[in-house]
């Protein structure tokens, strides 16, 4: 039902309160599942190697972007990496984020990898948040073959 | 390149919670561009519109407002991106020698959705979308990268903001011309460190049209057509993991593209002004790096000297730019509006005196994937 809103003030207009839903089912593809298997069954984080410029991509994909060739050399990278940045959200919205604010995210560059990963990062302060600080991939306990199997990363010291 | 001139602008006022419809404020900047070039629409002989369905919240959102920008029963297509592909297709179709006038429309209604759920909407649904990703929280990775590497600091990200709010004062269409000081940025509520609310861009509701003539009708139709001398455009990896987010490779591409085809060598000399897509306060400084207006992490400095103030060798958005008004798919065509007023000396209290040559660019995706630069001149 149309009603007058409050933020469009004394104009004599109307607004319309709605909503979209749209059920959809993505297909992970080929790689992709492959990947997510790994993760699932095994807790491990594998990437694929360009035959030409020999990158490791993580996640995987079928061509190199680079290259445009395709690729079909599985390497297992490490589940511990490199931070390259980060950054703490603070605000709120409502159903897209996977944890109450504040969280911590950052991009990842996995032992192996040449490419970086975005993910959470936990069981740490925010203040000891840092470039170029070692973390490890902690894994959910019961993993449902999704980028949230891992949980987040967190410190890591040999 | 055969020339191609800009022979119609036209803007609303941006601002949030507009009360007019998507179609109303296409009708608006679409009657005040045929009425800025001197056309009626029977003159116009196809029509460009820049619509993107998750921001209209209807699929084919194109198709809504084909009765608005007069384009009913005639060739029009639709561009999903940034207002600069916009006016890119534009060009593109008059070079086609196919087309001989076109209209490019571009219309945003923001404050109609949630902006960070549509720009979560963005991500690989299957990867990186699950971590809350939105525009706010991956530029902040962004800046973050960029600090980090390049020494650029807050304070200087900062000013960035100050100075394009101010500018916005002399600008009748921006959403938020105010005067606030450095410290008032750094101290505002911190959104994803290190970026804050004054670092970023308004949610904003508005329209904006230009009008594209091939030479012969351009010249006869207008008393100051303003010439394209160059345009390119290059996208980046689509993962962010993909890309050293500090680094501006496709902005470099695009810039070298548009610069070799306008003739352009020493851009800092030969560019008289520029209007850039600031969504963020620190991409302004990141994308005059990777338009070549100085090295790379230099931008920082070049702020503190005051180069890109409106009496600096180089004014940077004397518009108020993206940070004082974020229509989304209208803000890069609004820059080349910007500087088609600018080229003829009809900026008003925000004219920059002497301009023969400016700069327009515009950005799609996440951090700056897609890059578009625009060259106009006399």
């Amino acid at each position: 039902m149309p009603v007058q809103s409050e933020e469009l003030g004394n104009t004599g207009t109307l607004a319309y309160p709605s909503r979209i839903r749209l059920p959809y089912t993505w297909h992970v593809g080929k790689v992709g599942s492959r990947f997510y298997q790994e993760i699932k069954e095994h807790c491990k984080i594998w990437g694929i190697k360009c035959p030409k410029c020999q990158r490791v991509f993580v996640p995987p994909r079928e061509t190199c972007p680079r290259c445009y060739c395709e690729m079909n050399e599985w390497v297992e990278v490490g589940s511990t990496g490199t931070l390259l940045t980060y950054t703490v959200t603070r605000y709120a919205v409502p159903g897209i984020q996977p944890q109450k604010p504040p969280f911590a995210l950052g991009i990842i560059r996995l032992d192996g990898a040449s490419t970086g990963i975005a993910h959470l990062l936990g069981d740490m302060d925010f203040k000891d948040i840092a470039v170029g600080l070692r973390v490890k991939a902690v894994f959910r306990e019961v993993r449902q073959g999704n980028y949230l199997d891992i949980k987040y990363f967190k410190p890591f010291n040999k | 390149m055969e020339k191609v001139g800009i022979i119609g602008v036209a803007q609303t006022k941006y601002q949030r919670y507009n009360p007019s419809s998507h179609a109303e404020l296409a009708y608006e900047v679409t009657a005040r561009a045929l009425e800025d070039a001197g056309l009626t629409i029977d003159d116009i002989d196809n029509t460009v519109t820049v619509c993107n369905d998750f921001w209209d919240g209807r699929t084919i959102s194109s198709m809504a407002i084909t009765e608005a920008t007069g384009s009913h029963k005639s060739p029009t297509t639709n561009v999903e991106g940034d207002g600069t592909y916009g006016a890119l297709m534009g060009l593109m179709r008059i070079l086609s020698g196919l087309h001989e006038i076109t209209l490019v429309v571009a219309q945003s209604k923001v404050s109609e959705g949630i902006p960070s759920v549509i720009t979560n909407a963005m991500f690989d649904p299957v990867y990186e979308r699950m971590l809350g990703l939105d525009a706010i929280n991956s530029s902040a990775l962004q800046m973050r990268s960029y600090m980090y590497t390049y020494g650029v600091n807050e304070e200087q990200c900062a000013k960035v903001s100050v100075k394009n709010h101010r500018n916005a004062k002399a600008n009748p269409y921006a959403h938020l011309p105010m005067d606030i000081t450095v410290e008032d940025v750094l101290k505002s509520r911190v959104l994803a460190d290190p970026i804050k609310l004054l670092d970023t861009s308004p949610i904003s509701d508005g329209a904006c049209a230009i009008i594209m003539a091939r030479e012969s009708t351009a010249k006869k139709k207008h008393r100051k057509p303003v010439w394209i001398k160059g345009v390119g455009h290059c996208a980046d990896a689509y993962h962010l993991g993909d890309r050293d987010l500090a680094e501006v490779d496709a902005l470099v591409s695009a810039a070298q593209r548009a610069y070799d085809m306008a003739g352009i060598t020493r851009p800092l000399k030969q560019i008289h002004v520029a209007e850039i897509y600031d969504a963020f306060s620190y991409m302004e400084l990141m994308w005059m790096e990777g338009l070549g207006f100085c090295e790379r992490g230099k931008a920082g400095a070049m702020v503190d000297s005051g180069s890109t103030e409106m009496n600096g060798i180089l004014p940077v958005n004397p518009s108020g730019g993206v940070l004082s008004a974020h229509a989304v798919q209208v803000a890069g065509l609004a820059r080349i509006a910007e500087a088609v007023l600018q080229l003829r000396g009809e900026a008003g209290d925000r004219q920059i005196d002497g301009t023969r040559v400016a700069l327009a660019h515009g950005i799609e995706g996440a951090c700056g994937q897609g890059q578009c630069v625009f060259i106009l001149g006399k």
